[in-house]
């Protein structure tokens, strides 16, 4: 356990210091202000609010928060779907512990279905998903998969290890998504100075998926840790760039991260997935080739296929924003209902609910009157 | 306790037998369990009288009363065990309202088929941890729910302690400018707890602070006037405690993350599980509020305690203000900014306690 006392060094407020006062000089250098910047990542969201980053920026600085929140840009239409595999087609479904709270059609979650007689259990792995199936053999497990590329290879290795160990009654509700299409969907539709890119994602994929965010839409691209010297240097990074007219994607979370990416996780995924023609996210709507398809050989353990799940479209409650806040278009205080009738306790949208989620994020950590973020 | 009271038949086996349903039918196997098990590990004058109830000469004035039920899972953990936590935890209970702990009675919700010598090794431990406490465990009860019906064992305990005169201690008391002090590092309970559930081999160093804290509470009454008030931060951890005393007072609560003793073994478990160490549970730790002028002393007292070595001064209350209204908790962090300490996010974490 000691060796976790290195996290003390990503957190030194010295190092904080001077790097916030490099922010304020390479901010009166900036060619055109205030800059949006995108912090991807809910994690990064969550972050600043938590290390009380955002209010120490220059004021040249925006940041936008951005659509990296599993949970949060999960369509209804799926959680609908999953509600449906528990309650009407008698399956015991196991998930990551967010994805219960997060409401479907009428208001209707997991856990309100769960009261009902659902079998759902919380699972924070998707090895545990499987060893369910193998101590209920007389029931169906589904395993409700959601996650960006950092939770994809697991879910692709169970699959492989339910083959090899000949699983008759464990099957994947796959909802895994493509960071990279993401970011296409909101660069084609909102302003960005530059992108605060993914820690965790981008341990799997590295960098190279994101050439097209400098090269295309000459917006600069830094990769970059949780910590708060990691993202104070990722935005010095950007700020660089900015100030002298460069658009690159750079690497900060070096100590992580592979331009080429992990290359066995890879290999897991397009062993065992390929893209599906489109998906559909909320907020950002259907997007071509964003999300992830279980191969024709591994058909017998795709839930979609077994139980001939369809996904319907459902739309979101017009009070709430959670659409425009996952684009960047709209912060967490711009939406009517934060804070009131949409709090963690009741929360009418996805961004609510998921610890990654920015109205989570600002309502748990933000002052409780006024705007910051 | 010596096996001369008529004839129960063969003893328990106390190393290989597990408990049966028969032993909570009130029957005879019921009061054998009691005889071979209870009554050994918490052998006192009420108990040995075996009666429906126990009949205490309490002398006049104001006296405390509390109850707490134990559903930790694992029963185990590195530190404690439920039933020394069973005790610790009324005892702490009595204490934050001042109160000297004399009495507990206590609650058992056994599973069927649970092992006999874990049953033996929890009574003794909440026998050693009220000796030491100073309590007497004076009346019990035994439940035995089929297999499959509870999680090996759950606890209850009810206490009665004493509050000296002039002892009154009150979060309706708390004005702006008072000053909050915490008795040593947080988290550590919680942390332990997680850890040795999720099975870990690398948190060896991790210990559960499950202790008593009346002696403390003592020594910082006699200290000197005041204290204002004292909670026990376990479920929900520090920023729980601290948001319900924003709560009912109407003022807000400032503290300095600097100022936050943390142990470098908690801080690593709360990363890998992405929990703050606010909101990990404590059994051994108090928060006091007092008034100003009264933090020193009380601070001295507190580490001149061995329940308070660590002590530290955490912040203060203060009137709110703009972006920081009264009744909530704002945090001045490592970094230099400011946020909220909100109640829990999202589910609590379950059975830490």
């Amino acid at each position: 356990m000691s060796d976790l006392r290195y996290l003390e060094s990503f957190r030194d407020p010295e190092l904080g210091r001077s790097l916030l006062a490099s922010l304020g000089t390479l901010a009166r250098r900036l060619p055109r202000t205030p800059v949006r910047i995108m912090e991807f990542c809910g994690g990064h969201t969550h972050a600043f609010h938590r290390f009380g980053l955002l209010e120490l920026l220059p004021p040249e600085i925006r940041m936008v928060h951005g659509p990296g929140c599993p949970v949060c840009v999960l369509p209804k239409g799926r959680i609908d779907a999953a509600i449906d595999l528990s309650l009407e087609k008698g399956a015991v479904l196991a998930t990551y512990g967010d994805v219960l709270r997060v409401p479907g059609s009428h208001a209707m979650t997991l856990m309100k279905a769960r009261a009902r007689g659902g079998e759902i259990k919380t699972v924070i792995s998707a090895m545990e998903a499987l060893a369910l199936a193998e101590t209920h053999p007389d029931r169906d497990v589904v395993f409700f998969a959601i996650g960006f590329e950092t939770t994809t290879p697991p879910t692709a290795a169970v699959i492989l290890e339910a083959k090899r160990r000949g699983l008759r009654n464990f099957s994947v509700f796959a909802n895994h998504v493509l960071t990279p299409s993401a970011m296409e969907a909101i660069l084609s539709g909102t302003s960005l100075d530059g992108i605060i890119g993914p820690s965790h994602v981008s341990t799997v994929i590295g960098t190279r998926p994101y050439d097209f965010v400098a090269r295309i839409h000459k917006v600069p691209l830094v990769v970059a840790g949780f910590e708060p010297l990691d993202i104070l240097l990722a935005l010095r990074m950007l700020l660089s760039q900015i100030a002298e007219g460069r658009s690159e994607v750079e690497n900060e979370y070096a100590r992580a991260v592979a331009p080429e990416g992990n290359l066995r996780s890879l290999e897991l995924i397009s062993r065992v997935f390929e893209r599906a023609p489109a998906f559909e996210w909320r907020g950002l709507g259907l997007l071509p080739q964003s999300g992830l398809a279980i191969r024709e050989e591994f058909g017998f353990f795709d839930a979609q296929r077994r139980f001939s799940i369809e996904v319907g479209h459902v739309s979101d409650p017009g009070i709430c924003e959670c659409g425009d806040i996952l684009k960047g278009v709209k912060g967490p205080r711009d939406c009517r209902i934060f804070g009131t009738i949409c709090t963690p306790d009741t929360p009418v949208g996805a961004c609510m609910v998921s610890a990654e989620g920015a109205c989570a994020a600002v309502f748990h950590y933000g002052d409780r009157e006024g705007a910051v973020s | 306790m010596s096996g001369g009271r008529g004839s129960m038949g063969p003893r328990l086996d106390l190393e290989k037998g597990r408990v049966e349903m028969v032993q909570g039918s009130g029957g005879r196997a019921s009061c054998q369990l009691v005889e071979e098990i209870f009554l050994p590990a918490f052998d006192n004058p009420w108990l040995r009288k075996e009666g429906d109830q126990a009949q205490l000469d309490l002398s006049e004035g104001r006296w405390a009363m509390s109850t707490d039920s134990f559903v930790i899972s694992p029963v185990f953990f590195p530190g404690g065990d439920i039933g020394s936590l069973a005790v610790h935890g009324t005892v702490n209970d009595l204490a934050m309202g001042g109160a000297l702990p004399l009495y507990l009675t206590a609650g058992f919700v056994l599973e069927e088929g649970f092992p006999l010598a874990d049953l033996v090794r929890i009574a003794r431990s909440m026998g050693e941890a009220a000796r030491s406490c100073g309590v007497s465990v004076v009346a019990g009860d035994t439940k035995v729910v089929e297999r499959g019906k509870g999680d090996g064992i759950y606890i209850n305990t009810a206490g009665i302690g004493r509050i000296p005169p002039g002892v009154n201690l009150d979060p309706s008391g708390i004005r702006p400018g008072d000053a909050l002090l915490l008795s040593g590092p947080v988290g550590d309970h919680g942390a332990s707890v997680l850890a040795a559930r999720e099975n870990w081999g690398l948190a060896t160093s991790l210990c559960s602070d499950s202790a008593p804290l009346h002696g403390l509470v003592g020594a910082m009454v006699e200290s000197g006037p005041g204290l204002v008030c004292l909670r026990d931060p376990t479920r929900g951890g520090v920023a729980a405690t601290l948001n319900e005393w924003a709560r009912l007072s109407g003022l807000s609560f400032e503290i300095e993350e600097a100022a936050i003793p943390i142990r470098p073994e908690v801080k690593g478990v709360s990363e890998l599980l992405g929990i703050d160490p606010l909101y990990l549970a404590n059994e051994g730790r108090l928060l006091a509020v007092c008034r100003p002028e009264s933090a020193d002393t009380l601070l001295g007292a507190m580490r001149n305690h061995p329940a308070g070595r660590e002590a530290v001064s955490l912040g203060r209350v203060g009137r709110g203000r703009p972006n920081f209204p009264s009744g909530c908790v704002r945090m001045k962090t490592l970094m230099g900014g400011t946020r909220t300490v909100d109640w829990l996010l999202g589910d609590p974490l379950p059975r830490i306690c």
